[in-house]
């Protein structure tokens, strides 16, 4: 039970990053951009938030306020993936380059301007750049009282994780009441599934897609800054964020396009990530539990197409390009 | 009818609409007043959907004035038409598959930042009573048939609060249950003070239905007369007008010989639906057949499954090459059918669909029927060039070069290529439909200068075409379908238009239904 | 269509272009993208001429660094090659990462287990064929579902990259891990390496090679134009006789194979055996260069070319002047966007208000 506990608490942990990566890209997708930059914009938005808090501290010293420092990075690394987001969108909504190639190119540019701000950070200060530890407290330790912390099972399964967590589930949620209860929601839908069909409705088809694509981009940035402030330790080194953006692209899959599902599938596919550490099963080696979030992304991608049920499908212009005067 | 005030809904002054040199409506008069069901009647191409496009902002009149309610009003947009109270349904729907009904009924309005799923059903609930549409506001679309689709479209516009509404060819895609039922609602809508249009050239439909006709011919406006003051004859003459001299060369057919026999062919769609019943018919070598009717009434169906292109459920073609063995080509693949001697060229709406690569030029385009031909693994691209060149040169298609993307050529010059192609491959056979779209007078007369000439060197030509005046100066024999069946095959020399027409139309023709 | 008033700028699609009117265009991005990059070196506080200077003088200075230059373009230009067919195609291939590093897993497996037991002339052919073999069947697979059942095979690739360097992983830990707790793959037998030709391995005429006949395949066999009428349209594929998914299945195992080559001369040439990283993100990069060549094997050479020059430019730029290596993929990337973008302006042309005849709609 405790190790059930344990496993389930951190991989809680470990899928928040990919909740945040995940969502953000839904949002995207939605509108028919398929952003395959996802891996590039959390890279700037680790280094960026990371960049943040650090030179927060740096200016505060020892009057920092944790707050203020969490929503620093918060902002920064937002603003970072929206950024390159909104680059996505100018060279593919605007000037109608190739959603594929584009996506490419941001997740090289992404990650050569994050390992670049990484690394230049450090060599600015001569070591590595690391917040102080207390700092590290507010960004990895639970909001909750220590009496609620304490409980049992409630306690670790409930209120035992870093504010993140919340603040994660709390975007998922929202991202599926706007989608599925608002009007804004369902015009989005209907631009992600035939945009000119949303154009005839009189929908903007343009700003929809601008604004799904660079929202979407900053929550998904803001999931590498969580990656970084907690499962990296606070740190900028030479690993970056090991392929969690490429992952997030798997769990949109995985999870249907549906925000709710990504709160379970990320824990899913945290768990998967780190089960070979709790959990030894012989003939199958460590590492290969490492491939099972993709494995099982493509037997879902195969069942998808298979069963060809309509409501779970991409959205149906996803990757294509919409050009009103060659409807 | 019921006692609604007569209080004008629509009227049209003078609406001209010219798209480049085509004068698409001339100076068209027209007027409906609330409670009334106006049948705009008229062939393909007269202009109907057009002069209505213009009502739901679709294109905005050149001249001309619009009055909605007596007041005139500008018409920019389909948000302006559904201010004035107007809606269309068009015949391609615009829905989203994946959405519900109510999902669809409610896109693009802006009223509430909620997408409130019980209060939106209540209301669609409450048209849907009102004229009796029993639509399901949670059924998502692709779950629908067609004809509930249609009803989406129909609440779609109601919704929206139309007092107006333009129906484009509503039955084309329905049973005759299905359009008994639609019926049905457009006599409540009338009785609840709407004002109805319904584009069509279906004449037992405008009878049925409508309280008065308006007839379009060719972009002009022939007249309105009230539907119990006329009779299917008359609708008739006012929709062929009298036939028009054109001066097609049309030599008399030099020993014809039968070279296509189809006998009994029967095709089904993907749904079930017979779109070629029990046809029959002889295509004779050195004469051009035929191929009359109204769109959708079996005609891409015939060309396609005689080319192997589509699924025959019954029947026998016999084909009897000149020298050779008579056999049947039911079964056997489209290449086989192609190297045969068996020639399609169809032109599509959009021109490029089929047949034709857009983004090749014109060697690439002749390579579509020669690309198996070549050394090894080598495509030859000498033969097909020089092919190319010679087309050009022939049928003076408009390029700058042989290798310039053949979607970038105008619509004529693209139709030449492709017509050219297949005669080029010197076929005993030539099916072509609509090989006339959209040209202009001159390359019309090419082409049907091309089609005599393949005559006569012997070859069974099969022409199905859209103008009456062409097909009977053009063809020596006509063969008229009607809802997927052979309602008369008449001789060219000795038709007249309003024959063809009936028969089309099945008045006096087949049997009549509904 | 909601025509108002007519809009400030409208767009229209050109007809064709003069082609002096074109290369000034990309000749105009090319400088927007240097004058950003300068614009950042400006930032950071270097001298945009210095840092360009050094990426010149690192790359193409000294024999040695134009060695190392190239050695970075051959896999980048053969990588390309193979998503040329297809992107012709418009199957988004993008699970060259992957396929590249199958090959490299099965040309490893002959270098490190046969390397006794096949004569010395035998091994490196085996191991380019094995290299080809296994890349052409990992991308087979998302062909065929592809095929059957329209499996979106942007999503399927893609994800394929990451289950075969999974297994690179766990080989490298496990079966095929040298010294235990090494992590690390045994270097390559000599036997197994590939031969230099002027200081470099001869992958870069291998990949020459290809370039030239990939040029042929496209432009003059009957495959090279199945795909490009694939690539339009299906339907009138299907109406001139050709089997589709036939089509598919063979165009992408072809591409895999040749990623799978480049696998091989990756291992086998540059690196002398195994690791996760053998692709490198070479897989993505190539699908950027194969684009923006216009799918043009002779400007794949170009442009692999240029990116090579950046890359090993940045890496002297690092030891030099102390600038993260990392710079290279900005300035990559920057000419990624630019060149991407500039297209726009070759395919359409903007109309402002005022300057346009009234053109009839239809």
């Amino acid at each position: 039970m405790n190790r059930l506990l344990l496993l389930i608490s951190a991989a809680v942990l470990q899928g928040t990053p990919l909740l945040y990566g995940t969502v953000g890209e839904i949002l995207s997708e939605k509108s028919g951009n398929l952003n395959l930059g996802v891996e590039g914009m959390m890279y700037m938005g680790g280094a960026f938030g990371l960049g943040a808090a650090f030179y927060y501290e740096q200016m505060a010293g020892s009057n920092a306020s944790g707050i203020v420092a969490v929503l620093l990075a918060l902002l920064c690394s937002f603003l970072a993936g929206a950024f390159g987001a909104l680059l996505f969108s100018f060279l593919t909504i605007t000037l109608r380059a190739n959603q594929n190639v584009t996506g490419l190119a941001l997740a090289i540019f992404g990650t050569g301007v994050g390992q670049f701000v990484g690394e230049y950070m450090r060599e600015q200060q001569g070591t590595y750049v690391a917040i102080s530890n207390g700092l590290k407290g507010v960004f990895q330790n639970s909001p909750f009282p220590a009496a609620l912390q304490e409980l049992p099972v409630v306690g670790p399964l409930v209120f035992g994780y870093n504010i993140f967590v919340y603040l994660g589930i709390l975007i998922a949620v929202v991202m599926a009441l706007f989608l599925n209860r608002s009007r804004s929601g369902l015009h989005l839908r209907a631009v992600g599934e035939s945009p000119a069909t949303a154009d005839a409705a009189g929908i903007n088809v343009i700003r929809y897609k601008y604004l799904a694509t660079i929202i979407g981009g900053g929550i998904s940035a803001i999931g590498g800054m969580v990656y970084i402030m907690t499962i990296a330790g606070s740190v900028w080194n030479h690993e970056g964020l090991a392929g969690e953006g490429w992952l997030a692209v798997a769990l949109v899959i995985f999870c249907l396009w549906r925000p709710m599902n990504a709160v379970w599938g990320s824990v899913l596919f945290g768990a998967l990530m780190i089960l070979y550490v709790r959990l030894q099963v012989p003939f199958i080696p460590d590492q290969l539990y490492k491939i099972l979030p993709y494995v099982v992304t493509v037997i879902v991608l195969i069942f998808t197409s298979l069963r060809n049920s309509k409501n779970k499908q991409p959205p149906a212009s996803l990757g294509e390009p919409y050009f009103r005067e060659e409807r | 009818m019921t006692a609604v005030e007569h209080a004008s809904a629509i009227e049209l002054r003078n609406i001209t609409k010219r798209f480049g040199k085509v004068v698409a409506n001339d100076s068209i008069s027209l007027s409906l007043d609330k409670g009334e069901i106006l049948s705009l009647l008229g062939e393909n191409g007269s202009g109907k959907t057009t002069l209505m496009n213009m009502l739901a902002g679709i294109y905005f009149p050149d001249e001309g004035e619009i009055l909605v309610g007596g007041k005139s009003v500008a018409i920019r947009s389909p948000k302006d038409a559904f201010d004035n109270g107007i809606g269309m349904i068009h015949q391609h729907f615009k829905l989203i598959d994946v959405f519900t009904a109510a999902e669809n009924i409610v896109l693009g309005l802006h009223d509430g930042r909620k997408l409130d799923r019980k209060e939106i059903a209540a209301k669609v609930r409450a048209i849907s009573d009102r004229y009796g549409f029993g639509i399901d506001p949670e059924k998502k679309v692709y779950e629908m048939s067609v004809s509930e689709k249609q009803t989406v479209e129909i609440v779609k516009v109601l919704y929206r609060g139309a007092d107006i509404l333009i129906l484009d060819e509503p039955t084309a895609v329905l049973t005759p249950q299905e359009t008994e039922r639609l019926f049905t609602i457009l006599r409540a809508m009338r009785d609840d003070g709407k004002a109805i249009v319904i584009i069509t050239h279906k004449l037992h439909e405008v009878m049925a239905l409508s309280d008065k006709v308006a007839v379009l011919r060719k972009g002009k406006y022939v007249g309105t007369v009230l539907t119990k003051e006329t009779n299917p004859q008359a609708l008739t003459d006012m929709m062929v007008g009298h036939a028009v001299t054109l001066n097609i060369d049309r030599p008399d057919p030099v020993n014809p010989t039968p070279r296509l026999t189809v006998q009994g062919l029967t095709c089904l769609d993907a749904e079930g639906v017979k779109k070629l019943d029990n046809v029959t018919f002889t295509a004779m070598g050195g004469e051009i057949l035929g191929v009359a009717g109204i769109a959708g009434s079996g005609q891409k169906e015939l060309l396609e499954s005689i080319a192997g292109l589509y699924p025959i459920k019954e029947g026998t073609i016999v084909y009897s090459p000149e020298g050779k063995e008579p056999c049947d080509l039911v079964g056997k693949r489209p290449m086989e059918i192609k190297k045969a001697g068996v020639a399609m060229a169809f032109v599509p709406e959009d021109r490029l669909g089929m047949g034709l690569v857009g983004g090749m030029g014109m060697t690439g385009n002749m390579m579509l029927r020669s690309w198996k031909v070549g050394k090894g693994a080598f495509v030859n691209r000498k033969d097909p060039g020089k092919l190319a060149k010679e087309v050009m040169e022939s049928l003076e298609v408009v390029t700058p070069n042989v290798e310039f993307p053949v979607r970038r050529l105008s619509g004529g010059n693209v139709q030449k290529v492709l017509v050219g192609r297949e005669i080029a491959s010197a076929p005993s056979v030539l099916m072509s439909a609509y090989a006339v779209r959209g040209l202009d007078i001159n390359t019309s007369y090419t082409i049907y200068n091309l089609m005599t000439e393949q005559k006569k060197k012997g070859v069974a030509v099969i022409f199905v075409g859209e103008d009456l005046d062409v097909l009977l100066e053009l063809c020596d024999r006509i063969l008229v379908l009607c809802g997927g069946q052979v309602s008369g095959i008449v001789d060219g020399r000795t038709a007249t238009k309003e024959e063809v027409g009936l028969l089309m139309t099945r008045v006096g023709g087949g049997k009549e239904e509904g | 269509m909601h025509e108002q008033k007519t809009p400030l700028i409208r767009l229209a699609k050109r007809d064709a272009m003069p082609s002096w009117q074109v290369w000034c265009i990309r000749g105009g991005s090319f400088v927007a993208a240097i004058l950003l990059g300068a614009l950042i070196f400006g930032l950071m506080g270097h001298s945009p001429m210095e840092a360009y200077g050094t990426i010149l003088s690192g790359s193409l200075g000294k024999k040695t660094a134009i060695r190392q230059t190239v050695k970075i373009a051959v896999p980048l230009l053969g990588t390309a090659l193979a998503i040329a067919p297809c992107f012709k195609m418009r199957f988004w291939n993008i699970g060259a990462e992957g396929q590249i590093t199958a090959g490299a897993v099965a040309a490893s497996y002959f270098a490190l287990f046969w390397v006794d037991q096949l004569p010395g002339w035998a091994l490196i052919p085996v191991m380019g064929l094995a290299g080809a073999v296994a890349g052409g069947l990992w991308a087979l697979i998302p062909a065929f579902f592809k095929a059957k059942w329209g499996t979106n095979e942007t999503l399927f690739t893609l994800m394929m990259n990451y289950i075969i360097i999974g297994v690179v992983k766990w080989l490298q830990g496990g079966p095929w891990e040298g010294r235990p707790g090494s992590q690390i793959i045994p270097m390559f037998d000599s036997k197994a390496v590939l031969p230099k030709v002027f200081g470099v391995h001869c992958g870069w005429i291998i990949v020459l090679v290809l370039t030239v006949v990939m040029y042929i395949y496209m432009k003059y066999t009957k495959q090279g134009y199945e795909i490009a009428v694939v690539g339009e349209s299906e339907n009138t594929a299907r109406y001139a006789g050709m089997n589709v998914g036939k089509i598919i299945m063979r165009t992408m195992f072809l591409s895999g194979a040749i990623s799978g080559l480049v696998g091989f001369i990756l291992a086998s040439g540059a690196n002398t055996t195994l690791n996760d990283g053998v692709a490198a993100g070479v897989g993505f990069t190539a699908i950027t260069v194969a684009w923006l060549a216009q799918l043009n094997p002779f400007a794949m050479i170009g442009i692999s070319g240029l990116l090579a020059v950046l890359e090993k430019g940045a890496a002297t730029l690092q030891t030099r002047m102390a600038v993260p290596a990392s710079i290279s993929d900005i300035i990559t990337g920057i000419f990624l966007f630019c060149m991407l973008g500039c297209e726009f302006f070759i395919n359409y042309e903007l109309i402002f208000r005022g300057k346009h005849k009234e053109v009839a709609k239809q």
